[in-house]
Formats: C-alpha cells, sequence, structure tokens
C-alpha cells in the first residue's frame, strides 16, 4: 500500500480527476486477477487450506444501504484520502496526523451502530 | 556510505523507487487469496466495528455485541498493515515524493496546495499543525466520520466491495462501488472548491 502510492492522498485526489491510469491499474489488475481465481476456484471445487470447500458469503440484496453508504463513503475516501486500510499503512509509516482519522472512523462506526434501525437499508 | 549508494543504485534500485500499479494490484489480489484459503473474507473496515466493540461500544448498541475474539485475525491484518507502512515508508523508500500528474498539481495549486507531490502527504492538512488548526482538524475528523459512517452502512469499503464483492460477482458490491465514485467525485469536483 505504501510503496504502490495507494496510501497517499495525492493518488487518490489524482484518480478522482482521471488524470492517472495508476490507480485504475492497483484496483483493475487485483480485479481481474480476483474475478479470475474466484471462477477457478468455484468451478474446480478448490479447498482451503483446512481442506474445506472455500465459502463465498453473498451479499444481502438490497440498494439503498450500498448507494447510500457508498456515497457517504466516496466523501471521506476523496476528503481524508485514505480508506479503512491505508489508515493502518498510515499509522506505521509515522504520520501521527492519520490518528484524527482513525478517531474520526472509529465515532463514525459508532454512530452507525446507534441509528443503524432508523436508516433504510 | 558511497558504496553502499553505489549498491542500492545497482542491483536493487527499483525496491526503493514507487511500485508500479502492476506489482500492487496482483498483490492485493494474493492477499485476497490467502485470506480466502484460510476461510476469510477480506475486509479492512470490519475492524473499525471491532474495535468499538473492544472499547465497550457493546453497551450502547446491540450492532456491537458480538464475540470480537472472532475477528481476532482480522487485526492481525491490521498490524501487518502498520509493520507494512513503517518498513515501506522508513526502510524501502528513500524519496517519498509522489509523480503525481503536472495537471494535477496544477489544479491543487489552484486550491492553494503547494508543492503538491513533493511529499507523500499534503503538509497542509497532515502536518502536525493539523492538530492546532481548527480547519485541518475538523476535515481529518470528519473524513475519517464519513469514511466510518459510510463503510458499515454500506457493508465494506474499497477492499470489501470494491476488491472481494466485485471479485466474486456481486451486484450489492458494484452498487456500493459506484456510490464511492459518485461521493469520491462529488467532494473533489464540487466540495473541495468550497472547502480549500
Amino acid at each position: 500500500m505504501y510503496k504502490s502510492e495507494a496510501a497517499s492522498w495525492f493518488r487518490i485526489y489524482e484518480m478522482f480527476q482521471f488524470q492517472s491510469f495508476h490507480m485504475y491499474g492497483i484496483i483493475g489488475s487485483a480485479l481481474f486477477l480476483g474475478v479470475l481465481g474466484v471462477w477457478l476456484i468455484k468451478k474446480n471445487n478448490v479447498k482451503s487450506f483446512y481442506g474445506e470447500p472455500i465459502k463465498f458469503t453473498p451479499k444481502d440484496k438490497s440498494f439503498s444501504r450500498y448507494m447510500y453508504g457508498g456515497i457517504i463513503f466516496g466523501l471521506g475516501w476523496a476528503l481524508a484520502g485514505s480508506c479503512p486500510g491505508p489508515i493502518y499503512t498510515l499509522i506505521g509509516a509515522g504520520y501521527v496526523s492519520i490518528l484524527l482519522v482513525l478517531v474520526g472512523a472509529l465515532g463514525g462506526t459508532f454512530v452507525y451502530g446507534l441509528i443503524r434501525k432508523k436508516l433504510p437499508h | 556510505m558511497s558504496s553502499l549508494h553505489l549498491k542500492k543504485k545497482t542491483s536493487m534500485n527499483w525496491i526503493f523507487e514507487p511500485w508500479p500499479w502492476y506489482v500492487a494490484g496482483p498483490l492485493i489480489a494474493l492477499i485476497m487469496f490467502l485470506l480466502l484459503f484460510v476461510d476469510k473474507q477480506f475486509g479492512m473496515s470490519s475492524n473499525l466495528r471491532t474495535m468499538c466493540t473492544i472499547g465497550g461500544a457493546g453497551k450502547k448498541a446491540d450492532f456491537f455485541a458480538f464475540d470480537w475474539k472472532s475477528q481476532r485475525w482480522n487485526l492481525v491484518v491490521v498490524l501487518g498493515a502498520i509493520i507494512g507502512g513503517f518498513l515501506g515508508a522508513h526502510v524501502l523508500t528513500n524519496d517519498p515524493s509522489v509523480a503525481i500528474n503536472p495537471d494535477t498539481i496544477a489544479t491543487l495549486e489552484g486550491l492553494g496546495f503547494e508543492n503538491a507531490g513533493a511529499t507523500y502527504l499534503p503538509e497542509q492538512l497532515f502536518g502536525l499543525e493539523a492538530f492546532s488548526s481548527i480547519k485541518s482538524l475538523l476535515i481529518l475528523l470528519g473524513g475519517g466520520l464519513l469514511i466510518g459512517f459510510g463503510s458499515r452502512y454500506a457493508g465494506g469499503c474499497t477492499s470489501g466491495h470494491a476488491i472481494s464483492g466485485l471479485s466474486n460477482l456481486q451486484l450489492p458490491s458494484l452498487i456500493a462501488v459506484i456510490g464511492f465514485f459518485i461521493g469520491g467525485l462529488v467532494m473533489i469536483h464540487l466540495l473541495f472548491p468550497l472547502i480549500f
């Protein structure tokens, strides 16, 4: 994450300006291999390291939670220039101020837990 | 000193340079498959819920009342990301500047960001002054709040939906990723000129 600059605020901004292929290349190549690999696992009934069939949990069917939640997440992703994974990468890299983003994210998760029953899902 | 420098320049130079997308993308896919092979699902934002639970949030909302120990493996992934960030930044990097598009640099300068790309993160937002500037403080906390709330509402973030979910051809994940981009584009094109 750090070495590919996917944890850099500047790369996220550049991605949303459509001014570089870099981030799309990262997500696209991960996704291409992901789709191919999942298809191969299902086709060949590949077993996990424990000898069990690999389980894929389908996501619950809905529109509103994914669209509304997605938009809210996207606003934060672009503003803080970081998604949940790179927050930890940046903590390791020594950026103290990213702890503010982590505190905010924990707060946001907590607020969701408090009011989720009132939200359309 | 000079011989070490020379060595870096000749044989191992690439590892100190930024890694191209065709290295990073496959590594992300590899992480997802490693987790699948140990019966786990790749998703980073779930850790925020786990941390709330550890902090005692289960007393306030039943959403957090679950056995967090079942999610310990995911906290190990967090630890790995922290160690990876440390190694990436302090051992494997000589120059942390980010070679973004000159047009992007110009746009950011128009918004008041000086020397965009010269550092890994913008100094005016993430420098230590962030703690004394109300504006930076609010941006970082507010950005985090939106990330935490939105990812839990959507049931996942970039790793859970854009990588894991889409790899399994899940329509809900496609809706979420479209939402991520609507939110991101609105923020950068409509709200940034108001904020900065």
